[in-house]
């Protein structure tokens, strides 16, 4: 399992979701946080390609042998690609959750709506 | 509104918070779900073995001259066949059938019998216990305090406590004093293995000696995924106050001739058949079943709802146990489990799902 980071690249929901935003488009996942409470996740059902998400809307589920968490939106917009790698290795959202654990990436319908999110810092402080 | 009270912790709180314990509450007690993971430590108590703190259970004493005449009145199965160093396993019902608890009871001796509750149910099988005690030359003591227990569980767990405790353990199903501890060869994992159930204060120094000695520390999550590969109940999901033993497949540990509190409900749903039977299935394709999840037929009308469910560690399937219709109980057949919307195929099997001891073909 990775070890405990928040990057500072990233912009951060309270439901423990990030985002790495380039302009109209960012990716999503869930925090280091978020996969450390939920434990090994086994199952992971990606959404599909071209659904519309919205902020603080729950959009996909992960799985750990125990329980199911919703994953939130951080942000609202239509997705544009999915991790499909997690279908059959869930375990990178543990292993890498900034990184190779990356759930969708979405095209963004308000990308205004990244000032409301939280940086590092802040998602830190919350977490304290 | 209800105060907040402090939670519970076990003799081996230190322990657990030393091997790196995830702690969650579970029915008031600071227990530990996991340390390294759920399926590290499922998997080591297939393969090797595993120690679980269950010290959150809780246990009754009965002692007197008529305590058989007493348990089996409370208990569903005939306790009179149960000797001295003994185990046996029965519900406890209600006059109308319903499960109260599930008990594991160890005939310590003549007249005196040692009945395990699950946490959740310790204070209401005590009230119980001690609500129909009147009449008969028998005591009720409350034994929680003075035990803690420890399952260790797995293919060598034997051979490990052997060793660590220089003494023989009982064969399955049998008990034995090993100094202050009580060995049962019981567990909840389908594995071989005993329960030792020891004065608190001795626990920690067992609690390490079994970890230096190779077994690996295993938490709730673990327990509950090795008991749902072998079918057991747990009570609160498979058995409940709302099902009688019979729907719930325990029809096996009822002997409704002694006339134990509910034994007519029992014996009527026996003669009548019930509307649904708990059985286990198995997911047709990836998925997880949880707890709560519909159960449909093939026509898509709703059968059933399933009571347990998980991602089995040893089969990496999706499987649980539900009720269903007894139309659809039968082995082999085709229904749907709504997972959270989703209508995802499955198959009634048998018990188990996963037969850690398969026998030689």
């Amino acid at each position: 399992m990775a070890d405990e980071t928040y990057p500072d690249d990233l912009k951060y929901h309270p439901e423990h979701d990030w985002a790495r935003v380039d302009g109209e488009e960012a990716t999503l996942g869930i925090t280091w946080y978020a996969q450390d409470a939920l434990g090994e996740v086994v199952f992971y059902e990606p959404p599909e390609v071209g659904a519309t998400i919205s902020k603080d809307s729950a959009y996909a589920e992960v799985e750990s042998v125990k329980a199911v968490s919703d994953v939130i939106a951080p942000l609202s917009g239509e997705i544009t690609e999915v991790n499909g790698a997690l279908s059959d290795a869930p375990e990178k959202i543990n292993d890498d959750p900034y990184g190779d654990g990356w759930l969708v990436k979405v095209k963004l319908s308000d990308p205004s709506e990244t000032e409301s999110l939280l940086d590092a810092g802040a998602y830190k402080d919350l977490l304290s | 509104m209800e105060a907040t009270t402090a939670l519970r912790r076990t003799p081996l709180y230190e322990q657990h918070v030393a091997a790196g314990a995830k702690l969650v509450d579970f029915t008031g007690w600071e227990m530990p779900v996991q340390y390294e993971g759920v399926r590290a430590e499922h998997l080591a108590v297939r393969q090797g073995c595993g120690v679980f703190d269950v010290s959150h259970m809780g246990e009754i004493e009965t002692t007197g001259p008529q305590a058989l005449e007493l348990l089996q009145r409370l208990l569903s199965n005939d306790v009179s066949k149960l000797e001295v160093g003994g185990a046996q396993y029965s519900v406890l019902c209600r006059p109308e059938g319903g499960v109260l608890d599930d008990l594991f009871t160890y005939r310590l001796g003549e007249d005196r019998y040692l009945t395990v509750t699950n946490a959740s149910n310790h204070e209401g099988d005590l009230a119980w216990f001690r609500e129909h005690a009147a009449g008969f030359d028998a005591e009720v003591i409350d034994r929680i305090d003075d035990y803690a227990m420890l399952a260790v569980q797995g293919p060598d767990a034997r051979a490990l406590v052997t060793t660590l405790l220089d003494a023989e353990l009982p064969p399955r199903m049998h008990t034995a004093m090993v100094g202050d501890a009580l060995v049962c060869g019981t567990g909840y994992t389908g594995e071989d293995g005993v329960e030792v159930m020891l004065p608190p204060a001795q626990a920690p120094a067992f609690w390490e000696g079994l970890l230096a000695a190779g077994a690996t520390p295993a938490g709730l999550g673990a327990r509950d995924t090795l008991r749902l590969e072998v079918c057991f109940h747990l009570y609160g999901n498979d058995l409940s106050t709302d099902r009688n033993p019979i729907e719930a497949g325990l029809g096996w540990c009822c002997k409704e001739a002694t006339g134990f509190i509910g034994s007519e409900t029992v014996a009527a749903a026996r003669e009548s058949g019930t509307a649904e039977k708990l059985v286990p299935f198995k997911l047709a394709e990836r998925g997880i079943p949880r707890q709560g999840n519909g159960v449909l037929d093939t026509s898509g009308q709703p059968a059933g709802t399933v009571t347990s469910g998980t991602l089995s560690p040893c089969l990496e399937e999706g499987v649980g146990m539900a009720y269903v219709r007894v139309d659809l109980a039968e082995r082999g057949t085709e229904v749907e489990i709504d997972v959270r919307g989703k209508r995802r195929p499955a198959r009634i099997e048998s018990r188990p799902l996963y037969d850690p001891h398969p026998k030689e073909s």
